[in-house]
């Protein structure tokens, strides 16, 4: 009888762990995706959509037409795992049993938990970005904050991302002097790593982009239009871009398997459950202090793949995960840079280039025919 | 090597974490506790005997104790607003 292997999740991690395990075990093991929607989001897109560089449609395709042959798709939000009976609980009724379960439920955004969130824009979902995208269009001039209102969260360069270019689109648009942009940094530089910051705060001095230190969002107090921090001070907007609070998923908190947070406890090298050894865990899902990013899902899911493939054959696992992470970070004006890292080497970003958005331009484009199916390790 | 009787609220065990994971988790911890909360947390990041004070200066908590053990750092904070 085949292994049955069960994916929650159909984000990047998901659908290349679940390709790379139908790949490589075939007719030994049944292959199964639930996902609530069905539609795989590509959500590097949504920073490009906000500020009006991208068309939203380009930020979504059917899932089935990412998955290999033979791996099977349920549309169905899963409620509740769980692990000594080996099954996943489906919102419509029914049950699915397991022998293997990848958790790739990502991470889910919490904006009540910000007193006052309200009118805050963000560019963190389909809606989101796209609501921000009307925003920006209406803008004549004004204070702009962008801030963090929570940690984890989602693609650490993003708030840098934006707010340089956010800089370029005011420009382009001729309302950058009637306009502030500042960073609310919850750290004590504009990036979280340093040697970014390093590279970063040259191009905040250059185009008069302002930068508020250890500045945590904690409320927003939407009739007076200020934003208060953890650490007490407070800031005046006309239009505040906040990353919202994150946390795991529903189906992980509502079965017990997560931290106080909802995320994963999960083993650094072998991404299994620490406390289920046939639960594995992927990407935004985890409790690993490494970049939530599909960057990230990317290099862990075939890890988890090849890891269930030795436990279902009994042999012996050939491969751990090392941290590796990849992120390109737009610096503005048709310029990047690239952060490479993983667990025992920080990252040493090289000079922000013309060729690294152009490598991030072709990423962009080329994702949906090389990275869900694997065929860019 | 010893830490005062302080009785701790919450242990983050950060070692291994690079910076600056240590003061973000710090920074969780205190966003979820309660006044007069005591957390401690464990770093081997050289970046956070700078930055874990600094935070602690801005948003006004107190470091109670900083113990420096091998190959790692001991910060007591008390959550105190």
């Amino acid at each position: 009888m085949p292994a049955r292997v069960v994916v929650l999740g159909g984000g990047v991690g998901g659908t290349l762990a679940a390709n790379l395990l139908k790949k490589e075990l075939g007719g030994e093991a049944t292959v199964t995706v639930v996902d609530s929607t069905g539609m795989h989001i590509y959500q590097p897109g949504f920073l490009y959509v906000a500020l009006d560089q991208a068309n939203a449609l380009w930020l979504a395709r059917d899932e089935r037409t990412l998955l290999r042959k033979g791996v099977d798709l349920v549309v169905e939000q899963a409620t509740r795992i769980d692990p000594s009976r080996q099954t996943v609980e489906l919102a419509h009724g029914g049950t699915l049993a397991y022998d293997y379960l990848v958790l790739a439920t990502g991470a889910r955004l919490d904006r009540g938990a910000v007193p006052g969130y309200g009118d805050s824009h963000d560019f963190y979902s389909f809606e989101g970005a796209l609501r921000l995208r009307e925003e920006l269009r209406r803008f004549k001039g004004g204070r702009i904050l962008v801030g963090v209102a929570g940690i984890p969260y989602k693609c650490p360069p993003a708030p840098v991302e934006f707010v340089l270019m956010l800089d370029e689109y005011l420009r382009k648009r001729g309302i950058r002097e009637k306009s502030s942009v500042t960073l609310l940094s919850p750290l004590s530089r504009a990036f979280p790593i340093e040697s970014a910051s390093k590279l970063v705060q040259p191009i905040f001095d250059k185009q008069g982009i302002g930068l508020s230190t250890f500045f945590n969002v904690e409320s927003v107090d939407t009739a007076k239009h200020t934003v208060s921090s953890l650490e007490g001070e407070s800031a005046e907007y006309d239009i505040l871009v906040l990353v919202p609070p994150h946390r795991g998923a529903a189906a992980v908190e509502a079965s017990g398997l997560g931290d106080e947070g909802g995320w994963v406890p999960t083993d650094r090298e072998t991404l299994q459950h620490k406390s289920f050894d046939r639960i594995l865990a992927i990407g935004d899902a985890t409790d690993l202090p490494i970049s939530k990013s599909g960057s990230t899902a990317h290099f862990e899911a075939p890890v988890v793949a090849s890891r269930i493939a030795s436990l279902v054959r009994g042999t012996a696992p050939k491969v751990a995960y090392g941290g590796r992470v990849m992120c390109f970070l737009e610096t503005g004006h048709g310029r990047a840079t690239v952060l490479r890292f993983d667990y025992a080497h920080p990252p040493v970003p090289p000079t922000p280039s013309r060729m690294w958005h152009w490598a991030k331009w072709f990423f962009n484009r080329a994702y949906w025919v090389a990275i869900p199916q694997g065929r860019v390790g | 090597m010893t830490l005062t009787d302080t009785a701790v609220t919450k242990t983050i065990d950060a070692r291994g974490m690079a910076c600056p994971g240590p003061l973000l988790a710090l920074i969780g911890a205190i966003r979820q506790g309660q006044t007069g909360d005591t957390i401690a947390v464990l770093s081997s990041d050289a970046g956070s005997k700078t930055d874990i004070p600094a935070w602690c200066a801005k948003a006004k908590h107190e470091i109670i104790e900083l113990v420096e053990a091998s190959g790692y750092v001991q910060f007591l904070v008390r959550k105190t607003h």
